[in-house]
Order: structure tokens, then sequence, then C-alpha cells
């Protein structure tokens, strides 16, 4: 009987990632998102020329997670202080990671024009329809009726408006390359957004303008859900109002075969 | 030694730029000098002025109440400015463009037709020489070889085609202040 | 290199480029727009960065971020725009990274006007965004002290990775005297040690204004104040005039204290015993030098073009030892020479009491010149 065991690895941290130990919540997917945009930089081999910027919200320590340069914005500002370091430096590779509240509400000036300018920066936007770091306020993305800490009641589009919808609105821009909604709420879904990533940073090497992957996330802890209902919600209640898609794809992205 | 000019009109009758050449002309002669606009939303109204101040020692403030000379181009500029001008001091005034005459005894008045003047050196553009040429007969801080120079080494190379009908603008600036009489005061 | 006829707002923005300035982000404003004009058509033609940011917001964070590559960045702006900017300068502040400012400041508060103003002296100076920091506070009174200072802006800014702020105003920057500007220095090729720029064949670098465990915190605040100290012990300037048997000393800033200068001439030609200290940096405070001044002067008169930002430093150093009067126009009104005469005049001939409040008897004083009516 043979008793040697023949060792394969089939699952690894990416170099990308450091070894430290996230701070996210149990269920939630910041760390899915963290992993494919490392497993991407790793593919691609950018890691020593990329220059990360976190927001503020629950992945304003991003920073300890990436193994690559990062600077930290203030609220909503990733887009201006990317747009400084790559004007200084167009050959890095320059990305954001940002969540609804900074990119969406008090960020969107920065983002939109940004996306105007066709700044070759590449966003990642975290879209979990609540406020999280600071424990379940409406957000910008808040769904209609959707109950938080700050619409208790339910958020009434009467008074408190509609959410927005950023891929949309940013895909009208001129400036953009490459605008897409993907999603991390199951297996293949979570592979779509691997390749969208990869094509955000292909769009920003090929110098195509602004790109940006919108992935619908989960928060558990807010939502007042388990980890597998959060899961469940976001495909039953968000995807509905937030279709997954390709809202911009330039012309030249087309033809790259992943 | 400092010397105040004040120069005022609309805006198009080439005050910033009479004052420009002064201030050029002080820097190549060594003097220290300052130039200074009125600037903003008044220079869409049509008003203009600048300050210039040649000294020989370092400039204090840029602007002052009551400068030595005034070149009043336009009637609210010599309404507002003529009283302003240092006693013993000289203004200068387009008499083309007001209705009446000098109202100071102890200031010397050069009331000059800068409009007609330029126009009939064929530009009218040229009335801000006319006036420089003028004051500069009265007021001895700079010469008019000095202002020919100064506009020679800094007129914008697309003027330079003005260059002889600027140098006799001066002249005839200067001219018409040394032949005028004393005008007679209101 | 020989003078020229420079306009103030060119010239700082000329002096810039030629300190190796590779990146500038800005927004028009009044009375600094040929600044961000001649960056424009300048910096595209060295190959470097210019861009017009949608806001002051946006364009302090851009220079945030474009400070995190360690290069030599600025921006430039007017006290609306300054004030819109003060988020971005504290982060900028508390990530240590250096930075200049030219504020060339108008007349407020609020909207205001577009004249001259020294209106900006506390929002720079003491603050403006929250946390503890010193910015370095520049004031020149001349075209050429402006290029100067503005060069200097940038090797101050380097050696104690701060901010430094040009604070010049609407007269400085549309006036035009001769003035020589600086060679054209090479664009740096060496970055410092804590310079973002990709990690390339070495550890990765963070830069984060984020110190979540108070105690870090702390220990930052206090690297912050002690290179504070090393500022203050090391970069204080000023000019003086007329000081060595002045019994009465005015102090004035940039343009008011220029304006001062003529005054203090004219008192002069009358005998009048009076000099003038000019602060250069307003921050770092002379206060060592008034200190000085104490001992054998008999008042101080104090000349701004605000409500008496300044004075309050003076009268902090001053301890009610010796009078101090206090003269100021504001919202945008630029003081002749001859108000800041009659005060210093009246200064002369009257007995200054040591008490009592010099801003309430300035009041008392205006409001006649302003026609003020209850």
């Amino acid at each position: 009987m043979d008793t040697t065991l023949s060792a394969q690895i089939v699952y690894q941290r990416p170099q990308s990632l450091t070894e430290a130990t996230m701070h996210y919540c149990p269920g939630c997917t910041h760390g899915i998102a963290h992993r494919l945009i490392a497993e991407v930089m790793d593919e691609m081999g950018i890691r020593e020329r990329s220059i990360g910027v976190a927001p503020v919200g629950c992945s304003v320590f991003a920073y300890n997670y990436f193994d690559c340069d990062f600077v930290e914005a203030a609220h909503g500002r990733a887009p201006a202080m990317a747009t400084g370091i790559k004007r200084l430096l167009p050959d890095r590779i320059v990305f954001t990671y940002q969540g609804d509240g900074d990119l969406a509400s008090i960020g969107m000036g920065e983002i939109v024009h940004a996306a105007g300018r066709g700044e070759n920066i590449s966003v990642f936007f975290i879209n979990n329809a609540i406020y999280g770091m600071t424990s379940g306020q409406m957000a910008p993305t808040t769904l209609p009726g959707q109950k938080t800490t700050s619409s208790p009641r339910g958020r009434d589009v009467e008074t408190m408006g509609y959410p927005l919808r950023m891929a949309e609105l940013l895909a009208n821009l001129d400036g953009a390359g490459y605008v897409v909604r993907r999603s991390l709420h199951d297996p293949k879904n979570i592979r779509m957004a691997k390749k969208a990533i990869r094509l955000a940073f292909e769009t920003q090497l090929r110098g195509l303008g602004f790109s940006m992957v919108e992935l619908l996330s989960t928060c558990s802890t807010n939502w007042g859900l388990s980890p597998l209902e959060s899961l469940k919600w976001l495909e039953e209640h968000m995807i509905p109002y937030y279709p997954i898609g390709d809202f911009k794809v330039a012309d030249a992205l087309k033809e790259i075969k992943l | 030694m400092q010397t105040e000019i004040l120069i005022a009109g609309f805006g198009g009758q080439g005050v910033l730029f009479a004052g420009q050449i002064l201030a050029y002309a002080a820097m190549d002669a060594g003097r220290e000098v300052t130039w200074i606009p009125s600037y903003g939303p008044e220079m869409r109204g049509g008003t203009a002025n600048c300050t210039v101040i040649i000294s020989d020692e370092e400039i204090g403030s840029p602007l002052v109440l009551n400068p030595t000379a005034v070149i009043a181009l336009n009637l609210p500029s010599l309404e507002k400015y003529e009283p302003m001008v240092k006693p013993g001091g000289v203004l200068i005034v387009n008499a083309s463009l007001v209705n009446r005459g000098p109202r100071r005894l102890d200031i010397d008045n050069v009331f000059i037709p800068v409009n007609e003047i330029a126009e009939r050196l064929g530009n009218r553009r040229l009335l801000n020489m006319v006036a420089v040429g003028a004051l500069l007969a009265k007021l001895p801080v700079l010469t008019l070889d000095q202002i020919k120079q100064a506009l020679e080494d800094h007129l914008p190379e697309r003027h330079k085609k003005f260059m002889q009908a600027n140098l006799l603008a001066l002249q005839e600036g200067a001219d018409f202040a040394l032949q005028a009489q004393g005008v007679k005061v209101e | 290199m020989a003078k020229e006829l420079l306009k103030g707002n060119i010239a700082m923005a000329e002096a810039a480029i030629r300190a190796g300035l590779e990146g500038y982000f800005g927004y028009p404003i009044t009375p600094q727009t040929e600044l961000l004009e001649w960056m424009s058509e300048r910096m595209p033609a060295l190959g470097r960065a210019f861009l017009q940011a949608e806001s002051e917001v946006a364009a302090i964070n851009m220079l945030y971020g474009a400070a995190c590559t360690g290069a030599r960045v600025m921006t430039s702006s007017s006290s609306p725009g300054i004030s819109l900017m003060m988020e971005g300068l504290s982060y900028i502040a508390g990530t240590e990274v250096p930075v200049v400012i030219i504020d060339v400041v108008r007349g407020g508060p609020g909207l205001g006007n577009i004249a001259p103003s020294q209106g900006d002296y506390n929002q720079i100076v003491h603050g403006g965004g929250h946390g503890d920091y010193h910015p370095i506070v520049l004031a020149p009174a001349s075209v050429q002290e402006a290029i100067d200072l503005v060069v200097l802006a940038f090797d101050l800014a380097e050696k104690y990775r701060t901010i430094v702020f040009v604070m010049a105003d609407g007269n400085i920057g549309q006036m035009m005297e001769p003035a020589e500007l600086p060679p054209m220095r090479p664009i740096k090729s060496e970055y410092p040690h804590w310079a973002v720029r990709g990690a390339m064949g070495r550890e990765r670098r963070i830069l984060s204004s984020i110190y979540i465990d108070p105690k870090d915190e702390e220990v930052t605040n206090y690297r912050l104040m002690q290179v504070w100290n090393q500022i203050q012990a090391n970069e204080v300037r000023y000019r003086e005039y007329f000081l060595e048997d002045a019994d009465t000393v005015v102090i004035g800033f940039g343009t008011a204290g220029r304006i001062a200068l003529s005054a203090v001439r004219a008192a002069r030609a009358e005998g009048i015993k009076v000099g003038l200290l000019r602060p250069i940096t307003l921050s770092p405070f002379p206060a060592p030098q008034i200190e000085n001044l104490i001992q054998r002067v008999k008042g101080f008169l104090v000349v701004e073009m605000n409500a008496g930002q300044m004075l309050d430093d003076v009268l902090k150093v001053v301890k009610g030892r010796v009078p101090v009067e206090f003269y100021g126009r504001m919202g945008g009104m630029v003081p002749f020479p001859d108000e800041i005469l009659a005060e210093i005049q009246r200064m002369s001939r009257e007995d200054i009491p040591l008490d009592g409040d010099p801003r309430q008897r300035w009041m008392k004083r205006l409001a006649p010149v302003i026609h003020w009516q209850n």
C-alpha cells in the first residue's frame, strides 16, 4: 500500500496580499474583493508598480492587506488623490478602493470628474447599500424601503430620494473606458468579477481612460442577516435594482480574451 | 526722491500700457519702480487705472493718496483724481473728452486733445503715448529718449510696426505741452 | 540674470517652475488666476503635470496624492478657495508630506470681494484644519521677495516635511516690479525614503494620517510639535527698518508692511524716531525679536489689512509691558501711508495707556473714517 502523499497546492494566499489577518466581519465580501484584486495583480505581474488609494469606510485599512504601495485618502477624495499620483507617475498602476458612502455620496464630485476627465485610474467600488463603518446608516445606494439606522421605517423615496446607480451614471461619460457591475454573491459571479477586475487594469495599462468595477457586496452585520441570508438578500433585492452588466466597454477591450 | 504717476481712463485707452512703458523705462534706467493696476470687475465696467511709482530707494506703498502727477483720459477720471494731485504736481487731461477747464491753481495743468492729435497721426490708439509725451515734458522723471528706448525694447513684436507712430505721438504730446500757455482756471 | 518687469502672480508661478516644480493642481479664483494660467501654458510645455481641478477640494486632494510621490508639488488659490482646502491641509499635515500653497488673499468673510486683504492670517497661521499642526507661512512684500520666498518654500517644505504657505495678497499678485528670476533647477532625480512610487524591489510603503491607537497618534502629535520647535528655533525671518534708535516700532507684514515703510519714512522726515519690523515668517512668528525690542521701545503700532489677527500674537509677546496700538483696514480696503503716518504722529504726541484693548480704541478711531452709523 502506497502511503506517500503527493501534495499539490490548490489554494494559497496571493503574493499581492500581506499575511495580516483581515478585520472584516464574518460574511463580509470585502475579503473576496481584496483577494480577487490581489490575484489579478499577481497574474499581471503589476504588484511592484501598483499604488492603491484607500477610502474612508470599512475598507479604510485596505492598505494593511495589499502588499503594494498605498496611500490613505480623505473621505470621498480617493479619485482626486489617485489623480495626483497618476499625473506624477503615469507609468504606475493606480487604483482606488471605495465604498458606496465614499464614492457615491461625499465623493460624488471627485468620482464624476475623474471619470469625465478619462483619468487613467481603476476604481473598485464596493456597493453594499449601507454605511458599514458607522454602523448601518442609509447610503446613497440603500434600496427603497430598506431599513437602516437612519431610515428606521425604511427608505422613503419621497423624502430621502432614490438610490444612485453609479455604473450607469458614470458609463455615460465620454472619459469612461470600462464601466461594469458585477456581484460577489456566488462562485459564478465571483469569477465574472475577477475577469472584470482584470479588464479594468487592462484598460488602464492600455491608456483607454477611466475604469470602474462596481461590486455588489454584503453587509451581514448591518443588514442583520446571517452570511448565507445576506448572499440571498443581495441576489433577491439588490440585483433587480442594480443589474449586473457592462455599461461601457471601449472597443479596444473587446478583443481581449481571458 | 520718489515720483508717483496715476493714469486713469476708459478701458481701451491704453491706460495700463502707458503705465507699463513708464515702468520699463524706469527699470532700464536702473531706478526702483512699481506698477499696480486696478483689477477685477471694475475693469469690465470700462474704467481702468494704474499707479507707477519711480524711486531711488526701496518703494514702500505701491499706492498713494496724493500722486505727483495724474493723467486723466476721461471726465470721470478728472473728477476723481484732480483733487488728489500733490500741490505743485502735474495734471494732464484729455481735453478731447472733457467739457470743462481746470480747477486747481497750485498744480501744472495741461489740457491736451489727445484723441485729435492721435487721429491726426493716423491711429487713435496712439492717444496714450501722446499723453505720456505731454507728461514727461512737464515732469522730467524720465527722458523721452528713455521712453523711446523702452518702446524699442519692450513693445510686443506684433506692435513693432507702430514703432515710428508711437515715437511721433510721444513727441507731439511733448511739443504740445511745452508750447501750451497756462490754461485758465475755472 | 537681468531684471525683468514681472507681475507678482506670474513671477511666483515661474519661480516655482524654476525651483523644480513637478506638479500643479488648482482651480481658478481671482485674484490669483494668472498664476494658474501661467502654469497651464508652461507646465505641459516642460512635460510636467498641470491639472485644473473641478474644485479646490479636489485640487488639494490631488496635491495630497502628488505629494505622496515625493515630488515638488504646489497649488494656489485665494481665501474662499483656501477655506475649502482646510480638510486636505489637515490630512497633509497628518501624513507629513511636503506641499507648497500660495494664497493670494482677498477681502472677506464670505464671497467678499477680490481686493487685497490679510484676512487669512488666522485661518493659515493658526490652523483652520482640525488637529494640532503648524504650517510655515511666508509673507512677501514685493515681487522679488515673492520669487525668493516661493523658492525657499519648497526647500523648507522638504526639509521639515511640512506645509509651507506663501501668503500674498491681490496687490502682490497684480503688481509689476523689476525682479530677477532664479536659474532653472533640474527636476530632482532622487526621491525621499518615504515616497510612494511603487514597491519595486523594496518593502511596500504606506502614507496615511491614520493612527487608530490614540497612543500612536499622541506620539505623532509629539513628533509634529518637535519639528515645529525646530522650525521656531531656526526659521524665523523678518526685515528691520530704522530700528537702531527707534522708540516706536511699527509691526506690519506683506503689503501692510511696505505701506508702513512709507509712513515710517515720512515720520522720520519729521524727526519722529520710529522704525519698522516687517515679519517675513508669520509662522514661525518673530516673537524673540519683538521680545528684544520691548526692552528699549516706548510702544508698538501693529498695522494690518484685517481686524487685528496678528495683533493678538504681538499682544501675547508684549504681555502688557509696553503700550500697543493697532491700525487696520478690513474687507479689501488698503490703507494709505498717510493714515499710518497719522497714527505714528499721534503716538509720538499722546501717552498711550498700558491697559485697555488696542482693538477697541482702534474701532473708535476708525468709526468716523468709514462713516459708521449705528
